[in-house]
Formats: C-alpha cells, structure tokens, sequence
C-alpha cells in the first residue's frame, strides 16, 4: 500500500519552479530515496510535505486519504516527521526539553521533567539512539544531535519519516551508525524518506528510489536492479565518470615550502607541530588525515587568516608568513576554504559582488575611490558563464544559490586570478557528483597549466584519485608521505591513525 | 552606623524597585526575541498615566492599574511593527520612546494649564509594613516597610522564573527566542508567543514607571524617568536575561541611583558635587556593560523578524 502519495506537485519561487508537476510513490515500511542535484527541488517538495510550504498545484494522499497539510502541526497528526538538513535544535536546552518542546508533558501546571526525561530515555533505548536526555544540545556530538531530531520524530508518534541529507554532517563512522538506526526503524514498521545525493547510501539501505532534476520528475525505480552509475546519469542527465582522468605530474620548481610550523587553534592548544611541506609547480598535494588533526590551522596559517607561532612559509622562495591576508593573495595564492558560508562568500552580497571580493579595489573594477559596476558586472558574468554557476543573474544574492553553485562560485574567483598556489579544502563537500566531477576537473587542469595546488579533503577517496603526492597529516606533523598510485588503504589508514611511517616517495 | 546602614538599604530597594520591574519587562520581551529598547518610553508612559490618573481619581491603585494598561497599549505598536511588520525592533524602540515622552509632556501641558509638570499627587502609594518582619533590625525597615510596588517587584521576579523555567509557556517562550524555526516546526506559534512577551513587557515597564511617579515621587514631569528604562535594558544585560540575575543587577542600579542622596547622608557631596555622583549610575552602565560582565550573550535571534516559510 502507499503510505504517501504526491501527484503533480508543483510550486514555483519567484524567478524559478522549484517543482514541476513532481510525482512521488511511497509504499509502507520502506525506505525510500529522494535523488536529485543540489537544488533539483527535493527539499522544497518535502517542505511541502512537511506543511512548510503550500503547493501551487497538486494532490497529496496520506494513507489512502486526501489532505491538504497546510502547517507542520497538521503533518504530525498525519504522523509525518521531518530531520531537518539543519538541525532544529533549541542549542541552550537539554535533549528532552528539545525533544518535548510545543508538546510538554504538564503535572500539576508545571513541566513534568522527570517522566519526560525516562520517556526519552525509553524510546532511546528501544531503538538504539543512545542519547543522554539531560544533556545540552551545545555540548553533544553532531551525530548525537541528529539522533534528538530522530527522537522528536518518533516521542510525537510519527511513522513516516523524513530524513533530509542526513548524512552531509555525519563522520563516516556516524553514517554508518545513522544506516544501521535506518533499518531498525523500518523494522519497527516506520516508513522513510531519504533525500539524498549521494549513491552509494542508497545503494546501501534503500528500497526504491524517486530520481527529481530540475524540478521534474524523471523516473522511480528498485534500487536493486540499479547501480551507482546509472543512478548518477539519471539524476544528472548524462554519463558522469567517477574516475578522474589525468596524466602523470610533471612537477617543476618549488612554490611553497614550509619549515617546522607552529600554529595553535582559537583556544592556544598547540595543533600544527613543527609542521613540513612542500608543494612544487605542476602537481596536486593532498593532505589526508582524521579531522582534528590540525589540517584547518595549517591551511588558514598558509592563507593568512591564523597567526604562526613559529616557523616559516615561503612562496616562490619569497616569505609569506603572518602577512596579511591581502598581502598573501595578491602575492599568488589563491584560497577554496573549508567553510564557504563564513569564509568563502558574503551570503547577502550579490553572486557578482562577491566575484570580485580580493579585487574589487583594483583596477578596472575600481577608478579612485569609485567603483566601476559596469566592468564588475562584465567580469562577473563573464565567471558565471565559463563556470557555469547556475543562478538567475548575477545579482541574485549568493544565499539564494545551491551549495553546488556558491561553491562554483568561489572556484571561478580563485581560479581565475591565477594564483601560483591554489588551497582547496574540502572542495566538494556536500556536493553532487556533477558538482564535484566539475571541480575536480578544474583542479586538475589548475596542475596542468603548472600551477601548485595544496588539497586536503576528509574524504580519503578524493584525496586518493586527485592527488599526486599525499602527505598524510597526524597531530599536527605529517607522519608520511604516500604515493597514490601505489598505495593501500591500510597503509593510509595506519599513518592516519599515528601507526609507523610510510614509503617515503618525496622524490 | 546600623542606621546608615538600614538608609542606605532602604534607598537602594526604593529605587530599584521601578528598574526590577521594567528590567523582568524586558526580560519577557528578549527571551522571546524581540529587542525592547523601548523601555523607557513605557516607563514614560506608566509615570504620566499613573500620576494623572491618581490625580483625577485620587486612588494611587486605579493610577498603577492605568499604568500597566496604558504600557500594554504603548507597546503594542512596537510589536505590531517588529513582529507583524519586520520593521527594525531598535528602530522601532525608539520610536516609542520619542512618542512616549512627546505625547505625555503635550498632555500635560494641555491637562494642567501648560504646566511643564502635574500637580503633586497627594495620594501617592504609601509604604506598607508587614508587621513583625518589619521589626527586624536593618532589614526590616528597608525590605519590609516598603512601597507595594516593592512587594510587587520581589513578587514578579519569582513568579518570571518559575513560569520562564518551569511551565510549558516559559520554555516556549524561550525557544521562540532561540530558534523560532525550530520552534515553529513544534507546533508553537512563534507570533503570538512574541506579542504576549512585548505586551507583559509594557505592563511592568508601564508599573515601573507608574513606581517613580506615585510611590518614589508625587508628580510626572519630563525628566521623571530620565533614563531608566535604558538603565533597566543595562539590568537585564547585566543581569544575563535571568531572572535572579537581572534582580541582583536592578539592585545594585538601584544604589547607584540612590546614591546622590545616600552621599548626602554621609556628608559626601561637600567632596564631590552632587551632579557626579548623578552621573554615577549612567557611567556604571557602560562599565558594567563594557567590561565587567565579559561577553554577554543574549537569546539567539533576538533583534531578528521572524518569517514563515522564508527561502
């Protein structure tokens, strides 16, 4: 039996249609995917599921009767519950005051605390979230955030579940776990939906999955008789290849080279060591290593944007350390950070705006004290067109964008200055794999005009496939350098885990 | 010496009294999300309405009643164009204050012959003791023999902390002051919970101010609350948006205000004039306020409109 039904869902935004005439099909006790690109129209179609928004056109059946969910109250009391891809999490409260928010359990006219708290610790249990019920929401793991989002669903009874891009915050340890918490939900007669990018996920715990792009429906088929490859064409419309083609480095002169670096993190502890490095023109460096392990600290120092303790960064033989930041970019490095909302963009500038965030003061952007729009604009569209950045214009507010597309953004603008060093990190997280084919294939082509590109990523397979040399990163030293060609897993696995040296390969 | 002590106590709870109440105001208003730097126009508002009121009913409980609905009236402005509207909450705020301070000087003139004040009140709140406590040496005549507002102020403080941390309204309250999104997808509506709030902060900023003009002082004029209200917005900062914490902060404001008189008592002012030891609570605002509380965080999306449905 469906459990959901959505016919012909549509809704437009101004300047786009989010969905367009979208179906989705859900049995009872599945679990089932929700494929598309970052910004396909997925989260908007289960926002309107959810009752957060209204849909301009369409019928919606939930267990076999016609409704109209017109707030997120009415969707409890159809038993819809939704994790939401940012957390709705009160950070000052403790886990059951989250959990009982708006549906406070009342004894005698105050909050029954107690009785909440063994009720949370009861469904905790019975499903295998392990959370502690009286602790806050600021002090606890990422994952053990998720899983209260899990327990608000499930403390208001609901069984249909929403899971939208769980995993994007997760550790890989913690995706697993969230996999396994999946099934035993289904187990217990739960039914999910799981909006998601990522294939391998689905191809892990799903049953069926519904594939959306560009707000339209495409086609809903058993996971079973898919694989990743096929999946990834339907959703982005043509062959995607996962390997990343590229010929051998032909690595020529130094262009950055570190020596014994000190830099503590934002409390004063110690975490880049008497730090090493070296990246030479023509090849990509890519540092792998646990997060934590002060691979942040090491790329801020380099940019400018954390102070060194002690040690030297020279690029092109020349110093670079504690300059500042302008200082470091005009000398030819060019920065991807890690966190492109607080670092890469000013969210409620313009897209085209923040093209030209290092430059804007130079000319022909600006004459005097004035700045040149025109050549603003003409520059910036120029950017959005080769880098294909997907966006109405170009004065549309870089907050309005996919996470694809900001991120798109960004790369046109460090890309295109030309710098002799290119620091990415974290390039393609939470991307799609169109996004990340694109970009990976521009940072290859970064190494190919013979510029040095520093890359350091959390997902080891990226690393693997992009890099030339990787150096792996432990405790704020690296503890070896790996060939990526040549080398396994459980030698990486063990230098990140501090275990004995590599080969050496710093040829 | 005991003496001078139990004056100073005594000074101190007199004036802090107005300052607790339009403090816990704000506090209501904050917690939920809604900047309230309208303070002292409310104060304003309950001063004038509470002093004219007495005046032409001659009982000082009609004119406190006024007052608090005269700030309820008064901040429903404020909340209609910062929650419905979205406009500004600072901007907002000090809207009210000019509109607070130009409407009830207009009025008084207009009321009482173009006087720049009203007559004096002659039945003003009168201090009630509570027989026995008030016998206790040194606090008793100071916490025991005082104004009802006093009575009131201690009162509302207890009941502000249970309700914001032991009632499903409080913690309501205080989620749609954190993270109103995540409180909407509970279930709870966060416009209507930020009205209450910006509404209950009118009533006892409007109390408060009705304190200075018919329990502490006998008539309204346009220097009566001379900026308390934003002393009390000080209070609440200093005070963490606790409810304790904003009443040990409205106290020690309180003697700060008392202390020109109180340094009057010492023999003080033949030392320092009495036009700096005025200055003294104001310079112990930005003090407190720059320096000694450290990074005072406030509820998270305080000074943000909330919209439903936004992309």
């Amino acid at each position: 039996m469906n459990i959901v039904e959505m016919k012909g869902i549509t809704k437009s935004f101004p300047g786009i249609v989010a969905n367009d005439r979208i179906h989705l099909e859900v049995k009872e006790g599945e679990i089932h995917a929700l494929l598309g690109e970052n910004g396909a129209g997925k989260s908007t179609l289960m926002n309107i599921l959810f009752g957060l928004y209204q849909p301009d056109e369409g019928e919606i059946w939930i267990k076999g009767k016609q409704v109209q969910i017109t707030g997120p109250n009415m969707a409890g009391e159809l038993g819809i519950g939704m994790v939401h891809q940012h957390f709705m999490l009160v950070e000052p409260f403790t886990v059951t005051e989250n959990i009982i928010l708006g549906n406070e359990p009342v004894k005698g006219g105050w909050i029954d605390r107690d009785g909440a708290e063994r009720e949370v610790r009861e469904i905790s249990d019975r499903y295998g979230l392990r959370v502690d019920p009286r602790a806050r929401i600021q002090d606890i793991s990422v994952g053990m955030q998720q899983r209260v989002e899990i327990l608000k669903m499930l403390y208001r009874g609901a069984d249909i579940l929403i899971f939208d891009e769980p995993t994007a915050v997760l550790s890989p340890q913690e995706i697993q776990e969230l996999m396994g918490i999946m099934n035993n939900l289904v187990e217990e007669g739960k039914t999910i939906i799981f909006i998601t990018h990522k294939l391998k996920e689905i191809m892990q715990v799903c049953d069926t999955v519904t594939v959306i792009r560009r707000g339209k429906f495409i086609d809903r088929v058993k996971v079973e008789e898919m694989d990743e490859n096929r999946l990834a064409s339907m959703m982005v419309g043509r062959e995607v290849s996962f390997a990343v083609e590229k010929e051998a480095a032909k690595p020529k002169e130094t262009v950055l080279s570190i020596e014994g670096l000190h830099v503590t993190d934002s409390r004063g502890v110690g975490v880049v060591n008497g730090l090493d490095l070296e990246v030479r023109a023509g090849e990509i460096v890519g540092i792998a290593g646990v997060d934590g392990n002060g691979q942040t600290e090491l790329l801020e120092a380099i940019a400018g944007l954390r102070k060194v303790q002690k040690g030297k960064i020279q690029l092109n033989n020349s110093e670079i350390t504690n300059q500042r930041p302008r200082e470091i970019t005009e000398r030819g490095v060019g920065h991807i950070p890690e966190d492109r909302h607080r670092r890469g963009l000013v969210l409620d500038f313009t897209i085209g705006e923040n093209m030209v965030l290092q430059t804007y003061y130079q000319s022909p952007f600006a004459r005097g004290i004035h700045l040149q729009y025109d050549q603003i604009h003409q520059y910036a569209e120029r950017l959005v067109k080769e880098f294909d950045v997907r966006t109405p214009d170009i004065h549309t507010p870089a907050r309005a964008l996919s996470g694809g597309n900001q991120q798109k953004g960004i790369i046109a603008r460090e890309m295109d200055r030309n710098p002799d060093l290119l620091i990415a990190a974290q390039p393609t997280r939470g991307l799609d794999v169109g996004a990340i084919e694109f970009i990976h294939k521009r940072l290859v082509e970064q190494r190919d005009k013979g510029k040095a590109v520093l890359l350091m990523s959390l997902e080891l397979d990226e690393v693997m496939k992009l890099s030339d040399r990787v150096a792996v990163i432990y405790e704020g030293k690296i503890a070896g350098w790996v060939n990526p060609q040549t080398t396994t897993q459980e030698e990486v696995g063990l230098l990140m885990a501090g275990g004995s040296t590599g080969t050496e390969v710093k040829h | 010496m005991l003496d001078v002590l139990t004056n100073i106590l005594q000074t101190t709870v007199l004036y802090a009294t107005p300052l607790i109440l339009a403090a816990i105001g704000g506090l209501f208003s904050e917690r939920s999300g809604v900047v309230n730097i309208g303070l002292e126009g409310l104060m304003t508002i309950g001063a004038f309405t509470g002093a004219v009121v007495t005046l032409a009913t001659h009982n000082p409980w009609i004119g406190l009643l006024a007052a608090i609905v005269a700030g309820i009236l008064f901040a429903l402005p404020h909340a209609v164009a910062s929650i419905t509207f979205k406009a500004d909450q600072v901007v907002s705020g000090v809207a009210i204050n000019f509109l607070a301070l130009g409407v009830s000087v207009y009025l008084v003139k207009s009321l009482y012959d173009g006087a720049a004040q009203t007559p004096t009140v002659k039945e003003t709140l009168t201090r009630l003791p509570i027989p026995g406590l008030d016998q206790i040496p040194v606090i008793g005549p100071a916490l025991f023999n005082a104004f009802p507002t006093t009575y009131l102020a201690i009162l509302v403080v207890i009941i502000t902390y249970f309700l914001l941390y032991r009632t499903p309204f409080g913690m309501r309250l205080r989620a749609v002051g954190e993270h109103p999104r995540a409180a909407e997808t509970m279930g709870v509506n966060v416009f209507r919970m930020r009205y209450i709030a910006v509404l209950i902060s009118g009533a006892l900023a409007g109390a408060g101010g009705a304190g200075l003009s018919i329990a502490i002082g006998s008539e309204f004029n346009q220097t009566t609350v001379a900026g308390q209200g934003f002393i009390s917005l000080a209070a609440l900062i200093f005070g963490k948006w606790n409810p304790f914490g904003v009443l040990g902060a409205a106290t020690f404001f309180g003697f700060a205000v008392g202390l020109a008189l109180i340094g009057q008592i010492f023999g003080l002012t033949t030392y320092i004039p009495s036009e700096v030891l005025n200055m003294l609570p104001y310079i112990l605002t930005i003090l407190a306020l720059a320096g000694f509380v450290g990074r005072a965080e406030g509820p998270a999306a305080v000074g943000k409109p909330y919209e439903t449905g936004g992309r």
